[in-house]
């Protein structure tokens, strides 16, 4: 009854009898055929032959606005992160070549968990060589065979497969839904453990979750808490914490995650937590300890951006800006959006099918814009969307040459 | 409460997703016979988690494929579930 892969009926068979792996993929490859034939651009191949900054790159030799990057605080140009990296780079070398549990822990390491400690008030920081690994481990590895895990049916694909890994009962609740969630906290059986795992910001619609009462309502079922916060750290919340702090459960989350490779700026992930006993997980979770730790520079980068990103109040503040006017500039032009207002520092636009979002976004590259694509099944409700993330560098003329490129290609593709 | 009482009650839950009208035997398929993608399929396992006040979680579903197969699991989550099959 899972919505698994079709598969033909008959496996095609090899010559010698062996069945083709391949061939359940089959489904996907012709609508992926279906798609170019029709001289569709893959939007799934662009290469960015030249970056110019965090707002700007060279694509099929055009200079172009970049408008889906999730590079929201543009700190992968700043002067003293780059310098960072490159002392790093001459000091350390260029990599670790080895687990953070052998030979791969340097002082860039700590010093990065020590900014990661600050940032976050917490008493615990580990940091994973991506955010994809931090969820994989941390959840396969706190929740096991016998636990429930109770978790926003919208979850990222890191989170669902931390899921799966640990083996423990996966409970997916209706998007936001504080009733659906309490449900089912309430039918877990008694003395399992318990573990409710939401986002912060959800990045397919970039809506925000209601945290206050589904925290406040996991505390008194007595489950822990896990938020994933990757697109709101830098931003959201006073001192940047998320969408935990701004709706003022900072106390009552067990476990938050992070990655690096949004409002940092670089690459990575982590964990920061007040767990008394976190510190074992750097012995016992498996994607933590066996792979190789991140480079010297680029735990350099991440320290001196985190902390950079402490004090960056007026950039802060020019991102919400430039997310509310083009939330409300694309409205005005008719689009149909995943918020009702701007909720985050992304803009879902929805397209009304595959074929014409994958128009609208070969339109949009043409005229200089490059947004995000999504398309079913990584998006909820099988929507095809346009996905626009600010970033705190966007000028605000490029806010308004982005809403005429809009008007333009919707109206040459007849979406608006 | 018998094997029969759980299955009409899945019955009437059913019929709203069972957009064709197909004949439900415990042999139908959901994915094949009454073509459920993933959206019905989680407003569907809502709808019968609420009916019966149970979980049927991922994992669980993930070995349901057939309408028998499923009232077998609800039947044998329900506390007063008697064992005249
Ligand atoms: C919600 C969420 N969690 C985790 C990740 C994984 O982060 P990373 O790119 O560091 O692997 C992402 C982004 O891809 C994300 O959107």
């Amino acid at each position: 009854m899972s919505d698994g892969i079709m598969q033909p009926d008959a496996p095609e068979e090899l010559e010698g009898g062996t069945a083709d792996l391949f061939s359940k993929f089959d489904p996907l490859i012709k609508m992926r055929e279906g798609l170019l034939s029709t001289g569709q651009k893959d939007p799934f191949s662009l290469v960015m032959e030249k970056v110019l900054s965090p707002t700007r790159a060279i694509c099929n030799g055009r200079d172009t606005i970049l408008l889906g990057t999730y590079n929201y605080m543009g700190m992968t140009f700043d002067p003293q992160v780059i310098e960072a990296g490159h002392q790093a780079m001459r000091d350390f070398g260029t990599g670790t070549t080895g687990s953070r549990v052998l030979n791969g822990t340097y002082q860039g390491h700590k010093e990065c968990e020590d900014a990661l400690r600050e940032f976050y008030a917490m008493d615990h920081a580990m940091v994973f060589s991506t955010g994809y690994l931090a969820n994989l481990g941390i959840i396969s590895t706190i929740a096991g065979k016998g636990d429930y895990i109770i978790l926003d049916i919208d979850s990222h694909a890191s989170i669902y497969d931390g899921c799966k890994l640990g083996d423990a009962e996966i409970v997916p609740f209706k998007h936001n839904d504080i009733e659906a969630m309490e449900k089912r906290l309430k039918r877990v059986p008694e003395g399992a453990g318990k573990l409710v795992i939401l986002e912060g910001v959800y990045s397919m619609l970039g809506d925000v979750a209601p945290l206050k009462e589904m925290v406040r309502i996991a505390k008194e079922h007595g489950a822990m808490v896990l938020v994933d916060e990757a697109h709101s750290m830098g931003f959201i919340g006073e001192n940047g914490r998320g969408v935990a702090e701004l709706q003022g459960v900072m106390d009552d989350v067990d476990f938050i995650i992070g990655t690096f490779s949004k409002s940092v700026g670089t690459v990575g992930g982590f964990c920061v937590s007040n767990h008394p006993k976190f510190e074992i997980m750097r012995l016992v979770c498996r994607p933590y300890v066996f792979t190789a730790s991140l480079p010297p520079a680029v735990v350099a980068t991440a320290a001196t951006s985190i902390r950079k990103l402490m004090q960056g109040s007026n950039k802060r503040a020019h991102l919400w800006e430039n997310s509310r006017r083009l939330h409300s500039g694309l409205k005005e032009l008719g689009f149909t959006l995943g918020t009702d207002e701007a909720q985050s520092a992304i803009i879902a636009v929805i397209m009304p099918d595959l074929e014409q979002g994958a128009a609208m976004w070969e339109a949009l590259l043409e005229e200089g814009l490059y947004v995000n694509l999504a398309r079913p099944p990584a998006t909820p409700a099988n929507m095809t969307l346009l996905r626009c993330s600010l970033c705190a560098e966007h000028s605000e003329e490029e806010v308004s040459t982005i809403l005429d490129m809009f008007e333009a290609a919707g109206k040459a593709t007849g979406i608006i | 409460m018998d094997r029969a009482d759980t299955d009409s009650r899945i019955r009437e839950q059913i019929a709203p997703f069972n957009k064709k009208g197909v004949t439900i035997t415990d042999g139908t398929t959901f994915q094949g016979d009454l073509e459920f993608d993933s959206l019905t399929v989680m407003d569907f396992v809502a709808a019968i988690e609420d009916e019966f006040d149970i979980i049927i979680s991922m994992n669980q579903q993930a070995e349901i494929e057939t309408y028998g197969q499923l009232v077998d699991a609800v039947h044998k989550q329900r506390p007063d579930a008697g064992t005249t099959a």
